[in-house]
């Protein structure tokens, strides 16, 4: 079974969204889709950059009342 | 009122010192009584693992005996938790007593898992450990020049060590006269050199000044210890001919065994630093789960909200401060030069360009600790 599982990285500046987002795909089963929050707002380009170049796949992004909601499911 | 601290690192000790010296009065009436349950008898200085790598400290360096870190009012123990009762109150140690509490801190601190990566341990040399520390100051000394890889497995305590070890190489190797000789390439998972955007701002410049390739987005996968070569889940390699690594955390096992929290993170609230789900159970430092890094200076900022937070409670009812995020940590630029970066949750660090005397502060500091884990700075 897949699930969702929110990374929420509001307000950080180390660890970070991209790291902490990671983090998490690394301990997620293939199937699961991640929902990462971030507040910075450089977490929309950077984790696109990521994910492809590893070959995950970007579900969707989009900026609720300043929070930015990006999910990822992993492939692989 | 039962106060018990389970871990006796920089956490764990700072949070007890300072609820010592707050219900004084409350322990000599026996109305509170602060336990400690630690793994070991020593306390280690971890930062110092970073000179012992170049040999500029010496192992026995970074130990103090934990007791003679403790205010005389903490009993203390070495009988590790095994088991974590919460719905009960308790928790069960190694040799088989059952301690029940009122009020629990939990400071258990992380683990490294190299082995998380294949070839990683083999292949590379770290100074995560003390024993890897010594083995990697050896691998240096007896290096004369080649490739070397720097790579950073996630997560990690103490996001500097990646920068801090990079700039410690170049100067490690031009003061042997090899700087000419070797080629230094460092590589970090995120698409910029350092996930503090500041750090990586100042420290791109510098990088370039002194001739250190770098590659972002390399998440290290495998290492090939036979052939040398590095590669990433990113599908790019590296050949080496020494490989330094920042190896992959969990929390300790017996937090993943009593599942209080996936990989060994519990889920902590980010300012009153409470175990999600219990009013009476705190955690400090590298165990939580924060978005916050994983750092002794984040464990003394937490401790002393934690300890000032209990100790408000029992004298007024109720807590009086919030955990902001704060961390403040050094960041030596070399053997001869440092600055730092301080930030929160809401303000990013403002980096100031290094110099000797920050350096001179931090050499300083690594003495300061064992002031500062006494509760006494
Ligand atoms: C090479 C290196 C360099 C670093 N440099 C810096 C730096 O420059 N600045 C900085 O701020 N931080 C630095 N750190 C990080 C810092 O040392 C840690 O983040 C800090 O020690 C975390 O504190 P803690 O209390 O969470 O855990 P720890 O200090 O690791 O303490 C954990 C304690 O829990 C005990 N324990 C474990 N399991 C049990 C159990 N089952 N029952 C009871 N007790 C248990 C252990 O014995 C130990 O006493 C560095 C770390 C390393 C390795």
């Amino acid at each position: 079974m897949s699930e969702t599982k929110i990374v929420d990285a509001r307000n950080t500046f180390c660890p970070g969204p991209l790291m902490e987002l990671i983090q998490y795909m690394k301990r997620a089963e293939v199937g699961d889709t991640l929902e990462l929050l971030s507040t910075d707002n450089g977490t929309v380009n950077d984790v696109p950059e990521w994910v492809n170049k590893v070959g995950h796949e970007m579900v969707s992004s989009e900026k609720i009342e300043e929070v930015w909601h990006i999910k990822v499911r992993k492939t692989k | 009122m039962r106060i018990l601290v389970v871990g006796g690192g920089t956490g764990g000790t700072i949070v007890a010192n300072n609820l010592a010296r707050r219900l004084a009065g409350e322990i000599r009436s026996k109305k509170a009584q602060i336990t400690m349950l630690s793994a070991s008898d020593q306390h280690m200085y971890q930062p110092g693992l970073l000179y012992v790598a170049f040999g500029q400290m010496m192992p026995d360096e970074l130990y103090r005996d934990q007791k003679s870190l403790l205010e005389a009012s903490i009993e203390f123990h070495v009988d590790p938790v095994e088991r974590f009762e919460l719905d009960q109150n308790q928790v069960r140690t190694h040799s088989g007593k059952t301690i029940p509490y009122d009020v629990l801190v939990i400071a258990t601190g992380s683990r490294i898992v190299p082995e998380e990566v294949p070839g990683l341990a083999e292949g590379g040399e770290t100074f995560y450990t003390e024993e890897a520390a010594v083995k990697m100051f050896k691998a240096l000394r007896a290096f004369e020049g080649g490739n070397v890889g720097i790579v950073v497995g996630v997560p990690h305590k103490c996001p500097i060590a990646p920068v801090e070890v990079t700039f410690s190489l170049h100067d490690y190797f031009k003061t042997r006269g090899i700087r000419d000789k070797v080629h230094i390439k460092y590589h970090y998972p995120i698409n910029r050199i350092h996930t503090i955007e500041n750090v990586a701002i100042w420290a791109k410049p510098e990088f370039d000044r002194i001739g250190v390739e770098y590659e972002t987005l390399f998440n290290v996968d495998e290492v090939d210890a036979k052939n040398k070569v590095v590669k990433s889940m990113e599908g790019t390699e590296y050949a080496y001919d020494l490989l330094i690594y920042i190896p992959p955390h969990r929390g300790m096992e017996v937090i993943e065994q009593n599942k209080l929290g996936e990989g060994g993170w519990i889920p902590t609230d980010r300012s009153q630093l409470k175990m999600q789900g219990y009013d009476n159970v705190y955690v400090v430092g590298d165990t939580t789960n924060l978005p916050v890094s994983k750092t002794g200076s984040a464990a003394h900022f937490e401790a002393e909200v934690i300890a000032e937070n209990i100790a408000s409670n029992i004298k007024i009812g109720s807590a009086v401060r919030d955990y902001d995020g704060k961390v403040y940590c050094f960041i030596e630029a070399g053997h001869d030069r440092a600055t730092y970066a301080m930030f929160n949750y809401e303000n990013p660090p403002d980096l100031k360009p290094p110099n000797q005397p920050m350096h001179w502060f931090k050499m300083s500091y690594n003495k300061m600790y064992w002031t500062s884990v006494r509760g006494l700075l």
